[in-house]
């Protein structure tokens, strides 16, 4: 049965609005000239690829659905579990189900905490239990590991680079049939990073992130790649999940603050007198305001409507989402301030324009003259916030799951693995994997998108300067 | 130029209102005077009558906005917004929930939050410049590319990282400084160096960048080029024409964020222990003490405003062309 | 080059010649008789008739002197006299007034009076509200505004006074409890006892409403009638009815004494503004004072000059005997000039300073807890080699407190008396396995709860006698819980087999109230869905704020929660009231916050309540528990373990879990502190000239490429 979280319809419907995007610039030149810019960047296409792999992973797990019961009872009367999951939940299974008891340490097959074991002769011994499920196979751990590892990892690697290469292979046949070259001109061109769109920076990429992913998945049939956490929850699988709640959060909260700020920002601007009075002084109050204390309170506000309500939730993930959604509307109340003031000052600097004189001298309706001459002329603006905006927003998660008024403590993110793992490393000995886990993911993450707003920045606006 | 200040304050007032009934109807729906008096008065033995009193004796006993029963004005200043919010604009802070004095609190506790806020400031900008003249100087070279490319790396890093890791390596396998805390007077030195070490470090990656930008577009302009032709080596150029051109951008973007160094910082000031204001609002948050969340949003909020009037005044003083009017 | 030519000879000096640096204390303070300690969130309230928290206790407890206090060593915890001579006389009182033998039946009792005597000669600590000028008048009573403007601590009155300890003072606190002003959080518990004090707090409440905001109120004009002075030294308390369990009263803070002339010196206008007020500045007898009260930085307690001595108990058993305990035996307290507390909020620097040396003592976090502690192959709790290398000490003791996951009785499906009800949570009760809760958040230190009573209080039986028969099964000589298939079994009795509802072939959803959101609740919640799942059942996890949590408790709104109860004073009335039916949180706003009502077992608690601990009594606890079992309003849960550590410098440790002022028992040895310290504590450098380095090299490229390009424009 299909679940449909407020969150995925955003999701789905920010996707279809990119694509109606993308199918519009297409048409037009002017917008397609930036972007040919953009290809042309190694750095940037590599960093898309790496985002293209987050989200391919956030998409799949924005499917939900609840498992049915009892499939194979014939009565038409199918019993649903109460549990929601993700088509991505469902892919990684055996991620998702394997679970140990407590810690355990990356590729170990031991407990990394001592339990209190009964031997054989009913008394009882403190010592390292072997896992339920990381590296059973092996019947001598000490022995045999590393070599079991090594050829696991290799093979993974040899798939991962068995695909890759077809991938290329079709790549180059593909671009070959379009421009009408031989394989071998695509192949060199492509080789020397002559080819417009740079492939070759993208294939790398491609790549090397096909050859992890096999790797990853080959070992974690047969381990723990990052170890378990408190309760033998495996750690792989919590960092994977959390890409999910970054990318909402980077994402939603710009889609929903958008049509406040631009509507505002070229309002104000646009028509100055008191509607810009009003505007500014909205804008200002709402800046004024230590982002933080106001982002606290709207999430206890947020607590005190779900428990109210508690009834009308039937499950945890369902209310955990809209704490989400409404963690997005909060960061975007906070954040669409300094847009809209940007938006104003350009609408303002806009009006001026001879073409806007002339149409408003000749009596075009406002509404006209704003859709068709001015959002036009600060959509740049508008994009390279956004794009900006992002990176800053997935690290201001992490920072208010510490001061525990981020997302909700039950969903998987960075913010509260990180959380988690302060008390983990006064450990001893010292449990760092969750950290490291989370620290890999968001820093990938959020250093693809940094590298992919700059180029995407000079592409647009090589003299605009960078606002923060 | 008075004129003009007298107005921006004025316009601050409406400011003010709004964001002190904002954060009034915000927190009284949270939290209902009766939640106020049961989380102050502990959960063991709690009678209905001892959470009146308690209310009385706290003047939550009153209707919020608009008082029916009294007389003339009174109907809105005999109120709990009157009495626990208006008076904020006189800087009477009032008591906190559990009874202290916060305005006594607030003075206290203001200057762990300077000392560590403002060597923090003045060493990042010191050490930023550092960078970005250094990379500005090399633009163009392989020192530009890495430098831009681990400026990108450093600010892709969470800051929570920075924190746990300088706490990791320096206090606890390193042995240099204490872990956390904090004293007064010249004790005071070795807690501060952790972390305004964290916050200088945490700082680096947008900071240069940042600087290496301004340099950048200012080396850009004709003067330089003019400079340059002139034959002044590059050394002088840089350091004697762009940057002090540069000081312009620098000296406001600085000066806007002078009054909120106040506020102390939110999560360095608790992962350490430092008594500052930036604890004391985590404290309000978690204890749910909203006489005092209240009166650091207010405060807060002044001191933003502040910081835009003293931004205003500092283009006119660096910069004679500008003119306020 | 400068900065690494200074930093190279840094690293070339010996670092031992020179002062800890990661030493949080000055420098000074090394060798000195002082104890560190750690508080975690400061103090709400350090008056005596409010202050009802541990932490509170642990810095008034020291300052205040009720008459009675709990033995430091003896076990079971027995009260001995404290400022009082002897143990109080108890006289018993008939309807008609007449005296009443020890042995009178609890019906004939109207009244219960209890006679205080304490000691001659004990003073306050110095405090200015005492000082007098020559002519003997209170010289800080009438403090002019330019007195008020001149002060912004207490220490900054620069007279101090001290005077006897009256019986008159213990009467004044009583009647301050009975001040609505006060906001004691037991007034509502003594109006039922004492005589006379719900009509002092109409009183009070009368005249307040005639004083002005801010005006002082002079209790001394109030009479209470259950409070009589009997002569400078005695007073009599008399109660309604039988109540045994006052003495317990009397060793608490709340019965400490508190002298008029300090209400009369914190009510001058001016310096509440200044923070000064009772609250923040305690006045007292104990053998320590308040010497700094900085709640965001630290506390610091200061021996009382004027403390009327008190000699270390000299009664203990062997394994005192074998601990060290005795050895300070009859000597004077306390031991340590000052003790330092340290506000420390986060686990992970407390723990580590602890490891340094810097605090003396600590207790256990879960996360640290693989470090410092394993378990012998008998299953007990032993230091590691490298905690006990260090000389660290531990010291356990199973906690007077119950942590219990309970079920709403008023809830149509979960509550009630219905056998489906019953067995449902009977079953719910095998399956969430507390054993294995302790063992993953607690590392083991708790212990799975068999009923309301925990180990050490009266009515608890160890062993095979005191297992709960619907859950755990007596085999090899210890508990263990029922089998799983026991708890499906019972479901399906109770009409949901594998957790579908067979009335309406829906799943059986439970909702559980979660409390807060720290950082180990997401793990704890996952655990609790896992427990749930076991049965079939899907739990919803509420998650809220401890406020709304309370809240839905007193509408009695909630379904399965998880909540605790630390025991006031070591007697079961003090557990089984937890389930009394007329102290129903939801109704009456009681302390029974599973609504739990069985007539039963209510009439067999008035019974028990007032009796003595005998035979008798213990046959009522044992038909009650019975009964409580059955009908398993609560999974019992655990009783919660302390472990505690101690450095080898602090000597005289015992856990005292009734017991709040223990400080005066610690002594410490500063000079093995200064060595270990010394020793733990060294610098490692190498990484500041691994970085200075570092920071040479890669200039050095820039250098060559600065030159070059020097060249080409010189060109």
């Amino acid at each position: 049965m299909l679940v449909l979280f407020w969150t995925d319809v955003l999701i789905f419907l920010l996707v279809g609005m990119v694509v109606i995007f993308v199918l519009y610039a297409r048409q037009r030149e002017h917008l397609r000239a930036p972007w040919r810019a953009v290809t042309r960047s190694g750095v940037a296409m590599g960093s898309m690829v790496v985002l293209g792999f987050y989200i391919t992973i956030g998409l799949l797990d924005s499917i939900h659905f609840r498992p049915a019961l009892n499939p194979d009872e014939g009565n038409g009367q199918v019993e649903y579990a109460h549990e929601i999951l993700s088509v991505f939940d469902w892919l990684v299974t055996p991620l998702r189900v394997r679970g140990e008891k407590t810690y355990s340490a990356p590729f170990a097959a031991y407990l990394y905490t001592k339990q209190t074991v009964e031997l054989a002769d009913g008394r009882q011994q403190r010592q390292f239990p072997r896992l339920k499920y990381g590296a059973r196979h092996l019947s001598d751990p000490k022995t045999e590991k590393t070599a079991d590892i090594v050829v696991t990892g290799v093979l993974g690697a040899v798939k991962g680079l068995v695909i890759w290469g077809m991938v290329c292979t079709v790549l180059i046949a593909g671009l070959g049939k379009w421009k009408h070259q031989s394989l071998r001109l695509v192949l060199e061109q492509m080789h020397a990073g002559q080819t417009a769109v740079r492939w070759r920076s993208m294939l790398y990429t491609l790549g090397v992130l096909m050859v992890l992913c096999f790797v990853a998945g080959d070992l974690s049939m047969k381990y723990h790649i990052l170890g378990t956490d408190k309760v033998g929850e495996n750690v792989f699988y919590q960092a994977l999940k959390s890409i999910r709640t970054g990318l909402v959060i980077g994402t939603l909260t710009t889609l929903v603050m958008l049509p406040f700020a631009v509507l505002l920002g070229i309002m104000a601007g646009y028509f100055r007198g008191w509607i810009d009075d009003v505007i500014q002084y909205l804008y200002t109050t709402l800046s004024s305001i230590p982002g933080v204390l106001l982002i606290a309170a709207a999430v206890l506000i947020l607590q005190v409507y779900l428990d109210n309500r508690a009834d009308q939730f039937s499950s945890v993930a369902e209310r955990a989402d809209l704490r989400l959604l409404f963690l997005c509307l909060i960061l975007g109340i906070t954040s669409w301030t300094s847009l809209c003031r940007y938006l104003r000052g350009e609408t303002l600097k806009l009006r001026e324009v001879d073409y806007i004189q002339a149409a408003t001298a000749l009596g075009v309706r406002h509404f006209t003259i704003i859709t068709r001459h001015i959002l036009p002329n600060v959509m740049h603006i508008v994009l390279i916030t956004v794009v900006l905006d992002f990176s800053a927003l997935v690290l201001a998660e992490a920072v208010l799951s510490y001061v525990q008024i981020g997302v909700d403590p039950t969903m998987n993110s960075w913010g509260n693995m990180i959380n988690s793992a302060r008390l983990e490393m006064a450990r001893e000995p010292i449990v760092w994997w969750s950290l490291l886990s989370a620290f890999i993911f968001m820093f990938s993450l959020v250093l693809a998108a940094n590298l992919f707003s700059d180029a995407l920045r000079d592409a647009f606006d090589p003299r605009l300067r960078q606002q923060r | 130029m008075i004129a003009y200040i007298v107005r921006r304050i004025l316009y601050a007032v409406p400011i003010l209102i709004g964001v002190n009934l904002l954060t009034f109807i915000l927190f009284f729906v949270i939290n209902t005077p009766d939640d106020i008096a049961r989380s102050q008065l502990g959960d063991r033995r709690v009678t209905t009558a001892a959470i009146d009193t308690w209310k009385r004796s706290h003047g939550y006993h009153k209707p919020m906005i608009y008082n029916e029963n009294a007389q003339g004005l009174g109907k809105f200043t005999d109120t709990v917004f009157f009495n626990k919010s208006v008076r904020l604009f006189g800087f009477d802070f009032g008591r906190s929930d559990s009874g202290r004095d916060i305005g006594y609190d607030i003075g206290q506790r203001m200057w762990p939050s300077l000392a560590i806020a403002v060597p923090t400031l003045i060493v990042g900008i010191l050490v930023n410049i550092t960078f970005g003249l250094f990379i500005a100087f090399f633009r163009g070279t392989y020192i530009d590319f890495w430098g831009v490319v681990t400026c990108v790396i450093l600010l892709s890093v969470s800051s929570l990282f920075y924190i746990i890791g300088g706490q990791y390596l320096l206090s606890k396998l390193f042995h240099l400084v204490p872990i956390s805390g904090y004293d007064t007077g010249i004790n005071a030195f070795k807690f501060l160096i952790l972390p305004v070490v964290v916050g200088v470090v945490s700082g680096i990656g947008s900071g240069t960048r940042w600087y290496r930008t301004l340099f950048l577009e200012e080396i850009g302009k004709d003067y330089v080029r003019t400079a340059r032709a002139k034959g002044l080596s590059e050394q002088v150029v840089l350091f004697r024409h762009v940057l002090r051109n540069a000081l312009i951008p620098l000296l406001t973007g600085i000066v806007v964020v002078l009054p909120l160094l106040f506020m102390g910082s939110l999560i360095v000031e608790s992962f350490f222990g430092v008594p500052g204001l930036g604890s004391y609002t985590i404290d309000g948050i978690q204890r749910q003490d909203f006489a005092i969340v209240r009166s650091m949003v207010f405060l807060g909020s002044v001191l933003y405003i502040v910081g835009l009037l003293l931004t205003d005044i500092s283009y006119t003083v660096v910069d004679p062309r500008v003119r306020l009017q | 080059m400068h900065r690494l030519a200074a930093l190279l000879f840094c690293v070339s000096i010996s670092p031992a010649s020179l002062a800890l640096w990661n030493n949080p204390y000055p420098d000074s303070q090394t060798s000195e008789n002082i104890l560190y300690s750690s508080f975690s969130e400061r103090p709400k309230h350090l008056d005596p008739a409010r202050s009802y928290s541990a932490g509170e206790y642990a810095f008034i407890a020291q300052i205040y002197e009720p008459p009675l206090q709990y033995h430091y060593l003896k076990r079971p915890y027995t009260l001995v006299p404290l400022t009082a001579i002897n143990m109080p006389r108890v006289t018993y009182i008939g309807a008609e007034g007449g005296r009443l033998g020890e042995d009178a039946p609890v019906s004939d009792i109207a009244f219960s009076e209890y006679e205080i005597q304490i000691q001659a000669g004990i003073r306050y600590q110095p405090h200015p509200a005492l000082a007098k000028d020559k002519r003997g008048e209170y010289l800080y009573h009438s403090l002019s505004d330019d007195q008020v403007d001149q002060v912004y601590e207490l220490s900054d009155f620069m007279e101090t006074g001290t005077r006897e300890l009256t019986a008159a003072d213990y009467a004044h606190q009583i009647k301050r409890m009975a001040n609505p002003q006060s906001h004691s959080p037991i007034a509502g518990v003594m109006s039922q006892y004492i005589v006379g004090f719900a009509e002092l707090s109409e009183e009070i409440e009368t005249t307040l409403s005639t004083l002005e905001d801010g005006e002082f109120l002079d209790l001394r004009q109030f009479r209470l009638e259950g409070v009589t002075i009997v002569d400078r030294h005695t007073y009599r308390i008399r109660i309604r009815g039988k109540y045994p369990q006052f003495l317990y009263w009397q060793a608490m803070p709340f019965f400490a004494p508190l002298p008029w002339e300090a209400e009369r010196f914190y009510a001058q206008p001016g310096l509440k503004e200044k923070n000064i007020t009772l609250d923040w500045y305690p006045i007292g007898t104990g053998p320590f004072m308040l010497a700094e009260n900085n709640p965001n930085l630290r506390m610091v307690m200061a021996r009382n000059p004027n403390f009327h001595g008190e000699h270390y108990p000299a009664t203990g058993d062997e394994v005192d005997q074998s601990r060290g305990l005795l050895a300070d035996n009859g000597k004077p307290m306390p031991f340590v000039d000052r003790a330092i507390y340290s506000l420390e909020k986060e686990s992970i620097p407390r723990w580590n300073k602890f490891l340094q040396g810097f605090y003396d003592n600590s207790g256990i976090t879960s996360d640290s807890f693989d470090q410092a502690i394993q378990f012998n192959p008998q299953g007990e709790a032993a230091l590691t080699a490298e905690m006990s290398g260090r000389g660290i000490r531990l010291s356990t003791a199973v906690a007077t407190s119950i942590y219990y996951m309970g079920f709403n009785y008023l809830h149509p499906v979960l509550g009630g008396s219905g056998e489906r009800a019953r067995k449902l949570r009977q079953a719910i009760s095998i399956a969430v396995d507390f054993e294995e809760f302790i063992s993953i958040f607690r590392n083991g230190r708790g212990v799975a709860a068999q009923g309301p009573i925990p180990a050490g209080i009266f009515g608890h039986h160890p062993g095979e006698a005191g297992i709960n028969p619907y859950v755990y099964d007596w085999v090899d000589g210890r508990a263990q819980r029922k089998p799983l298939a026991i708890a499906k079994k019972l479901l399906r009795e109770a009409g949901y087999p594998d957790g579908i509802d067979n009335t309406t072939g829906k799943p059986l959803v439970l909702h559980f109230e979660a409390i807060g959101s720290g950082p180990d609740e997401k793990a704890r919640l996952n655990w609790m869905r896992k427990q749930f799942k076991k049965l079939g059942i899907q739990l919803i996890v509420r998650a809220t704020d401890y406020n709304r949590f309370r809240d839905k408790m007193l509408k009695g709104k909630s379904e399965i929660f998880l909540w605790g109860w630390n025991a006031d004073y070591p007697d079961p009335e003090n557990f089984l009231f937890l389930l009394y039916g007329p102290n129903s949180k939801a109704k009456n706003n009681g302390e029974n916050a599973s609504n739990y009502a069985n007539p039963e077992f209510d009439r067999l608690f008035e019974r028990m309540k007032n009796m003595e601990n005998n035979t008798e009594r213990r046959k009522l606890i044992d038909q009650m528990v019975a009964i409580a079992r059955r009908d398993a309003p609560w999974m019992w849960g655990f009783h919660p373990k302390d472990f505690s550590l101690h450095h080898a410098w602090v000597r005289n440790t015992k856990p005292n879990l009734m017991a709040n002022n223990t400080l005066k028992y610690l002594r410490i040895d500063p000079k093995l502190r200064a060595d270990e310290r010394q020793q733990w504590n060294q610098p490692t450098l190498w990484p500041l000239g691994l970085m200075g380095g570092l920071l040479g090299v890669s200039i050095i490229p820039a250098i060559i490429s600065f030159r070059r390009r020097e060249k080409s424009t010189a060109l």
